[in-house]
């Protein structure tokens, strides 16, 4: 075991990096803005991205009033619109629709 | 529990049966089989302050879970221990100016505690628990769920030291109107609006000689990612009850009604064998997750790896459950037609990965499944199919993983 886990660290540190929130970028596209200025303020855009294979448009907006009810996100009902749609666009998918989050995660 | 050494001991003499297997595919990093399709284009190795790197999965608030291969010894390691969090303003938590508030409207003599007094005025105990987050391979489901999207390594077993949390919520005297134990930690949200993260356990759960409030992990102090300086731990519990950072305990006499009672962390009615339920807690829709499910992992072989025919195979792995204890482990060689029971390591306490081990010399080449199924003392098993719920919780089906026998 001793040996083996020595190789595997060696692997795992020469192709890692320190923690560092400014390499995670999201595409550029119409709600950018809204989506920096609103989203992460309370988290790292990352999470975006880890959901997006899979997210429909229904499921981002459940997502997106879910951080506003359930979170209070401040999110005027303009920018959710905004928000949602540059979700659905840039990092979702059409169809078929999973079932909808109803809690934390 | 003086398993440690032995246990390395027995690891070191695996050692020789594993060079018969490939060096190079065993030593890969396995993350990349166990996340889900999608997530691992953005999901990358990182490291925390203070820890090995670990699969980030997000920065802010940090959620980073642990390659498998670290799940090939019995404790895993503090350094790569997985790290998750609800929100994102984590304090480091000066130990000195610490303090322990112990109250609520159920507790007759309210008081506090600096770190000094609760590791001095109440026995010290150890107990080795598996900790496991609720959502652990959530990013397994299909259909997917949303929500961090955690492959296979959102758990981790240690010794945890600490003091029972029965002892020191004697000296704040239960009331007998007493219900339930709220408990809050250091960490809050960004906004004030958020939710802070507050959970509740049952009384009689509070009170069983299991649950402590943990100081040390593997002998060393919590990790500030870890919920340094004091956490408490619910042995056989899901991870949503492990306070991290603790700094206030409640007794209530009415049920705790928040967001994170009463809406997350809620799995569908009759769909789980449980057996340790949260009934002042429940409706008739849902109830709080409450016990792990019987489960278990491969943690030294990975889907692809090859192997020669006639080749004599160490396959191993780690067992769980919500701490019934382990009775069985098999270990199916063709997809799960035929089993054949594992050898199971020595029992380090019931709370804890049960490690096991099975022999396999591939006959013929081709693809070989193989697929490990736990069975507990209750005589509860793992699944072969998904039980969808909601938030992606209690994720038993069977480990498989693929061979390439040529």
């Amino acid at each position: 075991m001793p040996r083996i886990l020595l190789l595997a660290s060696l692997l795992l540190v020469s192709s890692a990096a320190v923690a560092d929130e400014d390499a995670i970028k999201l595409k550029a596209g119409p709600g950018h803005d809204q989506v920096l200025q609103n989203c992460a303020v309370c988290h790292s855009l990352d999470y975006v991205r880890m959901n997006a294979t899979f997210m429909t448009p229904q499921v981002w907006d459940a997502e997106v009033q879910k951080m506003i009810k359930a979170y209070g996100a401040p999110i005027e009902a303009g920018d959710a619109k905004i928000i949602t749609d540059y979700l659905a666009t840039q990092y979702g998918v059409p169809a078929p629709a999973p079932a909808p989050a109803k809690a934390g995660n | 529990m003086d398993v440690t050494r032995r246990d390395l001991l027995r690891a070191s003499s695996q050692s020789a049966l594993l060079s018969m297997l490939p060096v190079a595919a065993l030593a890969a990093p396995t993350f990349e089989d166990a996340l889900p399709d999608g997530v691992r284009d953005g999901a990358t190795l990182e490291a925390l302050p203070g820890k090995k790197p670990l699969i980030k999965l997000s920065y802010r608030p940090p959620n980073y879970e642990t390659p498998i291969n670290y799940f090939d010894q019995l404790w895993t390691p503090n350094d790569a221990f997985f790290v998750r969090y609800h929100l994102a303003v984590i304090p480091e938590v000066d130990a000195k100016e610490w303090r322990l508030k112990i109250g609520g409207d159920g507790a007759t003599t309210p008081f506090e505690l600096t770190l000094d007094q609760l590791t001095k005025q109440f026995e010290q105990v150890e107990i080795p628990a598996v900790c496991m987050c609720s959502g652990n391979r959530r990013g397994l489901f299909q259909p997917h769920v949303p929500g961090v999207q955690w492959g296979h390594g959102a758990i981790g077993n240690a010794k945890w030291k600490g003091v029972r949390l029965k002892d020191v919520l004697a000296k704040a005297g239960v009331k007998k109107e007493a219900i339930e134990l709220r408990m809050d930690g250091a960490d809050s949200a960004p906004l004030d609006k958020t939710p802070d993260f507050v959970k509740s356990i049952p009384l009689w759960k509070a009170l069983d000689d299991s649950v402590l409030i943990a100081t040390h992990m593997n002998g060393q102090p919590l990790p500030h990612w870890n919920g340094y300086p004091a956490r408490i731990i619910v042995p056989g519990w899901t991870a949503t009850y492990w306070m991290k950072h603790i700094t206030s305990l409640e007794l209530l006499t009415k049920p705790l009604d928040n967001f994170w009672m009463k809406t997350a962390y809620r799995i569908p009615q009759g769909k789980f064998p449980v057996v340790q339920r949260f009934l002042g807690q429940e409706t008739e829709i849902n109830a709080p997750i409450t016990e792990m499910l019987v489960n278990s992992l491969l943690t030294n072989i990975t889907n692809g790896q090859k192997v020669k025919v006639g080749q004599q195979v160490e396959i191993r792995g780690m067992a769980w459950d919500g701490g019934y204890g382990i009775r069985t482990v098999e270990i199916s060689s063709d997809g799960g037609t035929t089993w054949t029971p594992a050898t199971l390591a020595d029992d380090p306490g019931r709370f804890s990965f049960r490690p096991f081990n099975f022999r396999f010399q591939p006959k013929t080449s081709g693809k070989v499944v193989i697929v490990a199924r736990a069975t507990n003392k209750l005589g509860q098993t793992q699944t072969t199919e998904l039980i969808p719920n909601p938030s992606g919780y209690h994720h038993n089906v069977m480990h498989r993983v693929t061979l390439d026998v040529g």
